[in-house]
C-alpha cells in the first residue's frame, strides 16, 4: 500500500503543487521583487531600490494602523478564544440540543465578511443614530463594532475546534483526578486546559493572523473613517496601492513588511503555546 | 485498483483543467466574437474598457452592430462602479490588453501617459467640435472627450411651487438660502424639506468632496488666471462652508446621520417627493425620471461669490477615451477606426446621443432627449458662464477622502475647530498630496 502511495504521489502531489507555485509562490516573489519598483502596471515595472521602503517607514498613518491593528489583534484574541472556550465547555455538558446550539453557533462562519460588514454597519448605526451619532464619527465605536463583528462571526468557529479537544480528553484521567478530590476549578485547569493546549495552540494562531489580515469586515463597516484612524493595515495597503498615483511600489513595500510582522508575531505566539503543550 | 487509479487520474485532470480555465481569459463574455465563418482577413480588434456602467448594455449592442458590418471583433468590458482604475491596472497587465481605456483628466492621464497614444492629426481628433475636449500631454493628444455633462441642483418644480416659489427666485447664494430656510421652518406644514439627505456614504460623497468642492477650486483658479496648482489657496473655503452649511441643515435628515446615507437614499428622498433639492448630475435623469418631465430642472451650485448671477451649471467631463500605444499596430488603426464610427455613423450617434444619453462633443450631436440637459442648456442660451470641471486637477483619491472625512465629521458637530480641520485637509492636503503624487 506505502508503496503504491509512493508511486502514484506525482498524481495526487503535482496538481496542487502547481496550483500552489502558480497561485502563490509567483505572486509573491514577484510582489518581492515589485516593492522595490515604481510600476503602474505588474508587468512593466522600473526598479528604484529602497525608496518605496523608505515612504512607507515615514508614513505616520501606517505607522496609526500598525498600533490599531496591534490592539485589535489581542483584544480579539482574547474574547474570541475566552467565549468559544466557554460555548465549547457548556456544549460538551450532557444536555439536550447541544447539536442545535452547535450549529446556530456556527452559522455566522458561512456568511462572508463584507456582507456581515454591511449588515452590522445597518445594525450599529440603527442604535447609535438614537445617540445623534454614527460609527463613523469615533474610532473607538468602528473598534468596538469589529470586536462585536468578528467575535460573532468566528466564537462558533474556534467552538468547534474546542469542541473536538474537549472530546478527546481521555475520560479516566477526568475520572482520577475527580477520584483524587480535584474541584471543577482544579480539573479545569489542572487536567482540561493542559490536554487541550494543542486545540488552544491552533484557535489563538487562527485568532491572532485573522485578526491582523482583517479587510473586508474592515472595509465594509467603517472604511476607515473617520479620517483613516480606524484603518487596518490591510486596508492602509490597500488604500496606498489605489489612493495615489505612482504609489503602487509604496503599497506593495507596505505589504512585504506587513508580511514580515504577521509571519514574526504568529511564529513567537506558536513558539510560546507549543511548549506548554504536554503528552497525553 | 484499477478503478482508483481511473479515479486519480480524473480527479488531476479535473484540477488541472480548473486551472487552465481558472486562469484564462474570459473577457470575451458579451457577445463579441467575430461573425462565424468570416472569410476577411484579420484587421485587428478593439478591446475597449468602459467607464460608465449605466451604459455597459449599449455598448455591448453597438459593438456586435459594428462586428456585424465590418467584420473587426470589439470586446466591450465594463468596470464596477468605483473600480475603473484597479480593473485598467490588472487588465493592462495582460497580454490582450485594452486597445480603447478611459482617464479622467489630468491626474488620470499621469499614471497613464506612457501607454496613451498620440491621437493628434488622427481623423477622431480633426472631428472635435472644439479643441479643448482634447486632454493634451505636452503637445500630445493624449485623449478625447466623447461625452459632456453637467451638474447643479436638480429641482422639483412642482415643490417648489407649492413652497410659492418658482426658480427665477433664485439667482444667487442669498436667494437659495432664504428659500431653503424658509421651507425648513416650514418643514411639517409643507410636508418635505428643502435638500435631500447629503450622504457621506461611499455611494454618495463624491457629490461634496468632489462636485461641490469644485466650486472653491473654480473661483481660486479663475481669480489666479490658472487651470491647475501645487498649492492650494482655499480663498473660497468659507464659501464653501455656507453651501454644506446650506445643504446639511435643511436636509432630510440630521447633520449627524449623513455618514451612513447613500446614494440611493438621496434619489429616493427626490423620487418619493420628500426634497425639493438635489445636488446631482444629467447623468442621474433615468433615476430620477419618475418625477416628471415637466417637474425637473437644474440650478446652478451659487456659492455666495460676487456676480454669481451670472454663473451657469457646471459643465465638462471626466471621460476621455485613450488608446493603448503598446498595442500592436493594425489593434490601435482598428481602434481608432472604431471611434471615429462611433461618433459619425448615423447607428453610433444615435446609441451614443439617444440610448446612452450623451452629449457628444462632434459636429453629429443629436438634440438629446435627457430633460436636465436641455434644462442646463437653458443656461448657455441665456449667455450665462459654464463652471468648467476642475476637479479632475485634484490632486489624489488620498485628497478626496481627506477632504470627505473632514466634512462628515464637521457635520456631526459643527465648530470653528472642526471646519479648521476642513480646511487643513483641503489646503495642507493639496500641498502633502502634490508633492506625493510622483
Amino acid at each position: 500500500m506505502e508503496k503504491a502511495i509512493r508511486r502514484y504521489m506525482p498524481i495526487f502531489v503535482l496538481p496542487t503543487f502547481f496550483a500552489f507555485i502558480l497561485g502563490f509562490i509567483i505572486p509573491f516573489l514577484m510582489g518581492i521583487w515589485l516593492s522595490f519598483c515604481d510600476f503602474t502596471t505588474v508587468t512593466d515595472a522600473k526598479f528604484v531600490g529602497i525608496s518605496n521602503y523608505i515612504e512607507a517607514f515615514k508614513d505616520t498613518v501606517f505607522q496609526h494602523s500598525f498600533w490599531y491593528t496591534l490592539l485589535f489583534a489581542v483584544v480579539s484574541l482574547i474574547v474570541i478564544n475566552i467565549f468559544a472556550f466557554a460555548l465549547a465547555l457548556a456544549l460538551t455538558q450532557k444536555m439536550r440540543g447541544t447539536n442545535i446550539f452547535r450549529t446556530i453557533f456556527f452559522m455566522p462562519n458561512l456568511i462572508g465578511g463584507i456582507v456581515l460588514g454591511y449588515i452590522w454597519q445597518l445594525i450599529f448605526n440603527g442604535i447609535l443614530s438614537h445617540y445623534q451619532t454614527a460609527l463613523g464619527l469615533n474610532e473607538w465605536y468602528g473598534f468596538w463594532g469589529m470586536i462585536i463583528l468578528v467575535s460573532w462571526q468566528q466564537i462558533g468557529y474556534m467552538m468547534i475546534i474546542y469542541i473536538a479537544g474537549l472530546q478527546s480528553i481521555p475520560e479516566d484521567v477526568m475520572e482520577a483526578a475527580q477520584i483524587d478530590g480535584a474541584s471543577g476549578i482544579q480539573r479545569l485547569f489542572r487536567v482540561t486546559i493542559p490536554m487541550m493546549m494543542p486545540s488552544i495552540t491552533i484557535c489563538m494562531f487562527l485568532s491572532i493572523t485573522n485578526g491582523f489580515k482583517l479587510f473586508d469586515q474592515n472595509l465594509s463597516l467603517t472604511a476607515g473613517e473617520p479620517s483613516k484612524m480606524s484603518e487596518m493595515m490591510a486596508l492602509n495597503i490597500f488604500n496606498t496601492f489605489y489612493g495615489r498615483t505612482g504609489w503602487e511600489g509604496v503599497g506593495q513595500a507596505k505589504a512585504v513588511i506587513f508580511f514580515v510582522i504577521v509571519v514574526a508575531i504568529g511564529m513567537i505566539q506558536l513558539r510560546a503555546t507549543r511548549s506548554r503543550e504536554v503528552q497525553q | 485498483m484499477k478503478r482508483k487509479k481511473v479515479l486519480s487520474a480524473l480527479l488531476a485532470v479535473t484540477m488541472i483543467a480548473g486551472l487552465a480555465t481558472g486562469c484564462g481569459n474570459d473577457s470575451s463574455s458579451s457577445g463579441s466574437s467575430a461573425s462565424s465563418g468570416s472569410t476577411q482577413e484579420a484587421k485587428g480588434k478593439v478591446y475597449y474598457l468602459n467607464f460608465k456602467p449605466e451604459a455597459d448594455e449599449y455598448w455591448q449592442d453597438l459593438a456586435e452592430t459594428y462586428t456585424e458590418e465590418t467584420g473587426v471583433p470589439v470586446t466591450v468590458l465594463t468596470a464596477a462602479s468605483g473600480e475603473y482604475e484597479k480593473t485598467l491596472k490588472s487588465e493592462m497587465a495582460k497580454t490582450d490588453a485594452p486597445t480603447l481605456f478611459q482617464v479622467n483628466g489630468p491626474v488620470g492621464l499621469a499614471s497613464w501617459k506612457d501607454y496613451c497614444y498620440d491621437l493628434t492629426g488622427t481623423d477622431i481628433a480633426n472631428e472635435l467640435s472644439d479643441e479643448s475636449f482634447a486632454l493634451k500631454d505636452g503637445d500630445k493628444t493624449a485623449g478625447i472627450a466623447y461625452v459632456i455633462e453637467n451638474y447643479g441642483i436638480i429641482y422639483n418644480k412642482s415643490l417648489l411651487e407649492k413652497a410659492g416659489y418658482t426658480a427665477d427666485d433664485i439667482t444667487d447664494f442669498d436667494s437659495l438660502k432664504a428659500v431653503a430656510e424658509d421651507i425648513t421652518a416650514r418643514k411639517d406644514e409643507l410636508g418635505f424639506s428643502a435638500f435631500t439627505s447629503a450622504g457621506m456614504d461611499g455611494s454618495s460623497d463624491w457629490r461634496f468632496k468632489t462636485h461641490l468642492a469644485n466650486l472653491p477650486i473654480y473661483y481660486e483658479y479663475k481669480d489666479e488666471g490658472i487651470n491647475n496648482t501645487d498649492a492650494i489657496k482655499g480663498t473660497y473655503l468659507d464659501n464653501y462652508r455656507q453651501i454644506w452649511d446650506l445643504y446639511i441643515n435643511n436636509a432630510t435628515c440630521a447633520p449627524t446621520e449623513i455618514s451612513t446615507k447613500t446614494a440611493d437614499d438621496a434619489t429616493a428622498d427626490f423620487v418619493t417627493e420628500e426634497a425639493v433639492f438635489y445636488q446631482n448630475g444629467t447623468w442621474e435623469y433615468n433615476n430620477i425620471a419618475d418625477v416628471g418631465d415637466e417637474n425637473l430642472g437644474i440650478l446652478p451650485i451659487y456659492i455666495g461669490v460676487d456676480g454669481e448671477e451670472n454663473q451657469g451649471v457646471c459643465t465638462g467631463t471626466e471621460n476621455y477615451w485613450c488608446v493603448n500605444a503598446k498595442a500592436s499596430e493594425e489593434d490601435i488603426q482598428a481602434t481608432l477606426d472604431f471611434m471615429y464610427w462611433c461618433v459619425t455613423s448615423d447607428e453610433g450617434v444615435e446609441a451614443m446621443c439617444r440610448d446612452m444619453g450623451f452629449v457628444i462633443p462632434f459636429p453629429s450631436n443629436l438634440e438629446s432627449e435627457n430633460t436636465l440637459v436641455n434644462e442646463a442648456n437653458k443656461y448657455l442660451d441665456e449667455g450665462k458662464t459654464p463652471v468648467t470641471w476642475v476637479f479632475s486637477t485634484m490632486p489624489s483619491e488620498e485628497w478626496k477622502n481627506g477632504v470627505g472625512s473632514a466634512l462628515t465629521a464637521y457635520a456631526a458637530d459643527q465648530t470653528d475647530e472642526n471646519w479648521e480641520k476642513v480646511v487643513t485637509a483641503f489646503v495642507d492636503g493639496w500641498a502633502t498630496e502634490a508633492a506625493a503624487a510622483k
